[in-house]
């Protein structure tokens, strides 16, 4: 038990902030209840499912610069598509958009390990690619978006505190990472994020298992672009705030910047943080450039607070 | 199967390898029987790393073959070599930091009852497998890598290195299980500089040097003597004798005094003097640890015990700027980290010029000019790819190294393997720099390892054996045999 809360020390350490976040929200704002929890919800799913593919290529040692676009192209690929479609024809559809982004991001992976150039200017120079082509597919909000996939995200559950979007982002995130982090493949992404030659001298198939993870990031960013259109009810071909905001939240989230340690918990946590501080401070009425200098000094403060807290426990 | 010449279950011939334009190998082979422990050996540079690396399958030989009883196993992963029944056990532990003991097995589908017989059997019952590996000793990580070994049952047993930076009583345990495999039927191929080691376990020695497999003889009292001529070859009978008068060590206080100097697991007890004008050698195999001296000496690193006086004031270096401030300049091994690669020669020649904080603001070009266009010429340097220095060659980006120094005018220069890859031209220009340098008043520390430079630019020579200096040797007495017995901790006495 003791281990188990050292070594999850700063996934508790955000939930803690968290809870004293939406307390404070209360105060500031004495009617914050239910609706005010599920339109922060739905307003950071998009934000958590691209931070859940970071972290991810994070942990496996990588960063992809080209979520955000590839996040565009999936929006825009299922606004296309399904303008019209009934909600039977919906379905399959659905599933091509996230095999659409699981084969973005295998392209992305391949590139990195068959050209051997180094994956932020791999992923820099697809985030263009991936942007022409979410253009192409369409030059202009529009489409449209079957009407369940809205309502899955839309509203909450039983006693109204939990919202519609939470459920959606745990049940996917535990479907398709739960059994990935219980098997070898998991181990292997690890792996290659800790110690690439180890990892290689162990046995792993370190190029494969990269590819796997720019793959996973890939399906989540297509799962982020459904739930931007899922939110407005069209496609988005311009990328929208998510790749800094991603990588944010990673950092924040305790997924060490070159890889091998954390989890997903804490990047979704910190991605509720950072969108709970900047309702709070929309809340206060600040002035939004005043806003954002806020919000990275909050950044840089608990990261460095996080490690100094590190080091301390180091040493006692 | 008809193509088994014999009954090796490891058999390696005429394995080639070439990086660029350095032959690593030539033509090198290994033969291992079943129940046999055979000692790899070759002194430094013999090609010795690229051979275990080919046999492990990480890097794939240019021609030759290898086969695991009796199947070709040339194969180029690591993962491969192990179905085919070889399992390494590297230098560096092969575990994932970030991954606890058991995940790592899990990595690997190494059975965990056998992993937990071994490493209670090599002396850590008590190992808890839930421990991340980034928190664990060194020491721990040889036991649990070696222990995942043996539990995955390997025909082949590959070991580097293995008891460098192991305490004794882990050393006698592993020794006593690695004999026990072979006495089971298993084979071992044990690459070790520790004759001492060979003698305990080793059934047979093949020796490298210069690329190729140049003996494999059994292991058998007073073999020593013979394999460290194998290890030198024609080279005792052809070094040059380029006799200087010998120096008389002075009596004044030494520029530079280490006593007790002790970091880390592999320097344990280092103490020497260096005097003004003297150019003091340091011979020692890999891993023995002058990489350790050497930092200490620069400030990289601090030490655990012992002192570093210089001019007979003790001193305790914090950061390089400390060691730099002292007088001590280091031009480290690899070339790359001490030059910015992409600017001109002279701008590197002129970096240090530059570092002191009260030349801040506007670059007097005049005098900079002057002095940079003077260590260019002492140098020979070749300009003509001037503008960037990475264009230019081994040597003569090594020439940079060392002129920036003269440039600005050094006390105590510490030389690390400065001749390392480079033509045989350039190296004596270097030895001549360095004479040079003693000649004005500097003081030179002078790690190589090639033994043979220690008569061509050197005053005296400490060896240094296991972390510790077995021996001072005088550069007149200091042919290769002499240094290599030595250097193998062989003729063992205490420094005067």
């Amino acid at each position: 038990m003791t281990r188990w809360i050292e070594a999850n020390s700063w996934t508790l350490g955000l939930a803690v902030l968290l809870a004293a976040l939406l307390l404070m929200t209360k105060l500031i704002q004495p009617d914050f209840g239910a609706s005010g929890l599920e339109s922060l919800a739905r307003a950071a799913l998009p934000f958590a499912l691209a931070t859940v593919g970071m972290a991810i290529v994070v942990i496996a040692g990588g960063i992809d610069l080209s979520i955000a676009a590839m996040m565009a192209v999936a929006s825009v690929t299922g606004a296309v598509l399904m303008d019209g479609a009934t909600d039977a024809q919906s379905i399959p559809i659905v599933i091509g958009v996230l095999l659409l982004g699981l084969a973005m991001g295998a392209i992305n992976g391949t590139l990195i390990v068959v050209t051997r150039v180094p994956d932020i200017v791999v992923t820099l120079a697809m985030l263009f690619v991936w942007q022409g082509v979410a253009l192409l597919i369409l030059n202009a909000p529009g489409g449209g978006i079957a009407p369940w996939l809205r309502g899955l995200i839309t509203g909450s559950f039983g006693p109204d505190w939990l919202p519609r979007a939470i459920v959606f982002l745990a049940v996917v995130t535990a479907v398709i990472w739960l059994p990935i982090r219980r098997s070898k493949l998991g181990l292997r992404l690890y792996a290659i994020g800790s110690d690439p030659l180890a990892a290689f001298r162990s046995g792993v198939p370190v190029g494969q298992t990269r590819i796997v993870a720019y793959a996973l990031c890939g399906l989540f960013a297509a799962l982020g672009g459904l739930s931007v259109s899922m939110g407005t009810g069209i496609g988005e071909p311009i990328p929208g705030p998510y790749l800094l905001a991603s990588v944010a939240a990673v950092v924040l989230g305790g997924v060490v910047l070159g890889g091998g340690r954390g989890g997903l918990l804490g990047p979704i946590l910190a991605v509720l943080i950072l969108r709970t501080v900047r309702m709070d401070l929309t809340l206060l009425s600040v002035d939004p450039n005043v806003a954002a200098i806020i919000e990275g000094s909050i950044m840089v403060a608990v990261v460095m607070f996080g490690a100094v807290l590190a080091t301390r426990g180091r040493h006692a | 199967m008809p193509d088994v010449p014999s009954d090796a279950v490891l058999d390696a011939t005429g394995v080639a390898k070439r990086f660029g334009a350095v032959q690593a190998l030539k033509n090198a082979s290994l033969q291992v029987k079943a129940g046999q422990v055979v000692a790899l050996m070759g002194a430094n540079g013999a090609g010795k790393s690229t051979f275990v690396k080919i046999l492990t399958g990480v890097l794939k030989p240019d021609s030759g073959h290898v086969k695991i009883k009796g199947r070709d196993s040339t194969v180029a992963n690591p993962a491969g070599a192990r179905r085919w029944g070889l399992v390494p056990v590297y230098q560096e532990p092969s575990l994932i930091p970030d991954l606890s003991v058991l995940d790592n097995l899990r990595l690997g589908d190494t059975p965990v009852d056998p992993f937990r017989h071994w490493v209670s059997e090599l002396g850590l019952p008590d190992i808890d497998p839930e421990a991340l590996i980034r928190s664990l000793p060194l020491a721990s990580l040889r036991i649990v890598d070696l222990a995942r070994a043996l539990a995955i049952e390997p025909d082949v047993l590959l070991l580097d290195e293995l008891t460098a930076a192991l305490p004794t009583d882990l050393v006698d345990r592993v020794l006593k299980t690695v004999r026990a495999q072979a006495d089971a039927g298993r084979s071992v191929i044990y690459v070790s500089h520790r004759f001492n080691e060979i003698a305990a376990i080793c059934d047979r020695a093949t020796v490298l040097r210069d690329g190729l497999t140049v003996g494999d003889v059994a292991i058998e009292p007073g073999i020593e003597e013979r394999i460290v001529e194998m290890m030198l070859g024609g080279a005792v009978a052809a070094a040059v004798s380029e006799d200087r008068p010998a120096k008389t060590v002075p009596t004044t206080t030494p520029r530079l005094r280490v006593k007790g100097l002790k970091t880390g697991t592999r320097l344990t007890d280092v103490s020497f003097d260096l005097h003004k004008g003297e150019v003091l050698g340091v011979v020692a195999l890999e891993g023995q640890g002058q990489d350790e001296l050497f930092d200490v000496l620069a400030g990289n690193r601090k030490a655990s015990a012992g002192t570093v006086e210089v001019d007979g004031t003790p001193k305790t270096f914090h950061h390089p700027a400390d060691a730099i401030a002292a007088g001590l300049t280091l031009v480290p091994g690899d070339r790359a980290h001490a030059l910015l690669m992409s600017r001109s020669v002279r701008e590197n020649i002129a970096v240090p010029l530059l570092a002191r904080i009260k030349n801040w603001g506007a670059i007097r070009m005049g005098e900079e000019a002057a002095k940079v266009g003077q260590a260019i010429e002492t140098l020979q340097i070749d300009t003509r790819a001037q503008g960037e220095v990475r264009r230019l060659s081994g040597g003569n980006q090594q020439k940079v190294t060392i002129a920036r120094w003269i440039a600005k005018g050094v006390q105590t220069l510490l030389l690390f393997d400065p001749t390392r890859g480079i033509d045989i031209r350039t190296k004596r220009q270097i030895y001549g720099l360095v004479r040079d340098l003693a000649d004005e008043g500097a003081a030179v520390l002078f790690y190589t390892s090639e033994l043979a430079e220690i008569r061509l630019a050197c005053d005296r020579a400490v060896v240094i054996f296991n972390g510790r200096v077995v021996d001072v040797i005088d550069a007149k007495d200091a042919d290769e045999s002499t240094l290599m017995r030595a250097a193998y901790g062989l003729t063992e006495r205490a420094p005067a």
